[in-house]
């Protein structure tokens, strides 16, 4: 998958990520990175990366997090967990990274950016997501596979298109999706605003959507749950801050927080 | 020579713009460049992108060389509000012109809900909507260019051929058209490439889905996230596409032109 860059274009290898991150960014006109620049007036600051399923939830526990630590700042970028990954492996501002799967995770473990080896703090489930009213008629995964019912999954690079993959290969349904989306968020959206007629979403995204949406469960979700790894960063500006953010995402507060969320807590 | 305060700004500010599209070249994986050129869902995105900003073109032209004959040559009320709402795709955000995309040719848009319930038709993640996106951001760049062009032509020969009997159709058809032609022409080579570039109101209205609606800088984006290499590869064909296509103009447009 990765590789690292040979011997000649080593020099060559950190302009041209620099490069091609920021080019991303303004190509993706992504307001995250607004979200990194407001350090505003306090005196300590730590950037958490963290997968878009996370946004709410972590957003809430951030908050809590400063008010319990005054003259702290948490700030985060929410985005596909592996497209937070790369951004890490080329050298973003970031302290703790919080991923959606085990895989983008094992990325930034293996370029050794990791403080502390990652530890797992939520767990999610896949659930069939429609519009509110169900204009689909969609009851199950089965319905993944009819040609003439608008389906949206995520791109397979992603955490939540990789477990998509991975219940419809376990149900043998052969998927006939309309559109791959760049994260869980962006799959979501598209639900919310009634342009398809069924997506694979986690639950937890399901609940944050409210009245505009309703979950459909399937039984192969049980089989596949995506674990939510956690670590602070070697690279981090502010050490201590970071592993003080880690801790309180594994306290107990913090934990009733994700399972109100509709996480998994191990 | 040059003042030192000027120079050394001017050359850091080439070798910023520059070498960024160095390291592309130095960084790109040669060795893997034909079997990754030749890979299907490469040339199925090339193949779309250079369909898709063809179409786009296609119908800035349809679209765009009336609007600006209209707004060169006509005089109606609010015309200047017209023109300035006219080049507010130039500087909106990709990404908005998506979103307003949706709300107006989705499903459930203001348009697009009765183009679903009267004709079955849905817009949103069809090839079709990849060429709408295209042409809404390319379009300006069409009018703005044959209306200075317009503006910059001679009235005086329209006149003339009114004089000898031409109706006003058949005047703006050989007269007026022909001494456009390098504004359009211009023009239409600007809102290409911009149409090939786009990718925030693609994602958003198109959405992604490889040789449907996936275009090239679709597949540079999520290629990024699992093969860097592979999306490397995607941007140095971008970018010899976009530098051909820029040497093309200069010789044919600029070249001659004391511009």
């Amino acid at each position: 998958m990765r590789r690292r860059a040979g011997g000649t274009g080593r020099a060559w290898r950190t302009p041209v990520a620099v490069a091609l991150v920021s080019g991303l960014a303004v190509a993706a006109c992504s307001a995250p990175d607004q979200d990194v620049a407001q350090v505003g007036e306090t005196s300590r600051s730590a950037v958490v990366f963290a997968a878009a399923s996370l946004t709410e939830v972590l957003t809430e526990l951030g908050a809590e997090f400063e008010r319990g630590h005054p003259g702290t700042s948490i700030d985060f970028n929410f985005a596909a967990s592996s497209a937070l990954a790369q951004q890490i492996a080329a050298g973003a501002p970031a302290d703790v990274f919080a991923s959606a799967s085990p895989e983008p995770m094992d990325q930034v473990v293996d370029l050794d950016l990791v403080a502390e080896p990652p530890v797992i703090f939520a767990a999610n489930r896949l659930q069939i997501v429609v519009p509110s009213g169900n204009p689909g008629g969609v009851t199950g995964l089965a319905d993944f596979a009819d040609p003439d019912k608008v389906i949206a999954l995520c791109a397979p690079a992603v955490p939540c298109g990789g477990a998509a993959r991975e219940v419809l290969e376990l149900a043998g349904i052969d998927a006939k999706p309309d559109t791959y989306e760049r994260d869980v968020r962006a799959t979501l959206t598209k639900v919310r605003l009634g342009e398809v007629d069924a997506a694979l979403v986690y639950r937890t995204d399901v609940l944050v959507a409210g009245d505009e949406v309703r979950g459909v469960d399937f039984p192969e979700s049980e089989r596949v749950v995506n674990d939510y790894p956690l670590a602070a960063l070697a690279e981090a500006s502010d050490a201590d801050l970071a592993s003080a953010f880690v801790d309180y995402l594994r306290s107990p507060a913090a934990e009733d927080v994700l399972r109100t969320a509709g996480f998994d807590v191990p | 020579m040059a003042p030192a305060l000027l120079l050394v700004p001017a050359l850091f500010g080439l070798a910023f713009l520059l070498v960024p599209l160095l390291g592309l070249v130095l960084r790109a994986p040669w060795g893997e460049l034909p079997a990754q050129l030749g890979s299907p869902e490469v040339l199925g995105a090339l193949r779309l992108s250079l369909v898709c900003a063809t179409a786009a073109t296609a119908l800035s032209l349809l679209l765009g060389v009336p609007l600006a004959w209209l707004l060169a040559r006509s005089t109606f009320p609010g015309k200047r509000l017209v023109r300035a709402l006219v080049t507010v795709p130039l500087v909106l955000p990709p990404v908005v012109g998506g979103v307003a995309l949706l709300v107006v040719f989705g499903r459930r848009g203001l348009v697009g809900e009765h183009l679903h319930e009267w004709f079955g038709v849905s817009l949103p993640f069809t090839t079709g909507a990849v060429v709408l996106a295209g042409t809404f951001v390319a379009m300006p760049f069409l009018v703005v260019s044959v209306e200075g062009a317009l503006r910059a032509a001679d009235v005086r020969l329209d006149e003339a051929a009114a004089t000898l009997g031409a109706s006003r159709w058949v005047t703006f058809r050989r007269v007026t058209l022909p001494l456009v032609a390098p504004g359009v022409a211009a023009g239409a080579v600007l809102a290409w490439t911009r149409a090939l570039g786009e990718f925030g109101a693609t994602i958003t209205f198109a959405g992604n889905f490889p040789g449907r609606t996936q275009t090239m800088p679709l597949a540079v984006y999520l290629a990024m996230e699992s093969n860097p290499e592979a999306a490397i590869v995607l941007s140095l064909v971008l970018l010899l596409v976009s530098v051909a296509v820029l040497a093309l103009l200069r010789e044919r447009w600029m070249g001659g032109a004391s511009r």
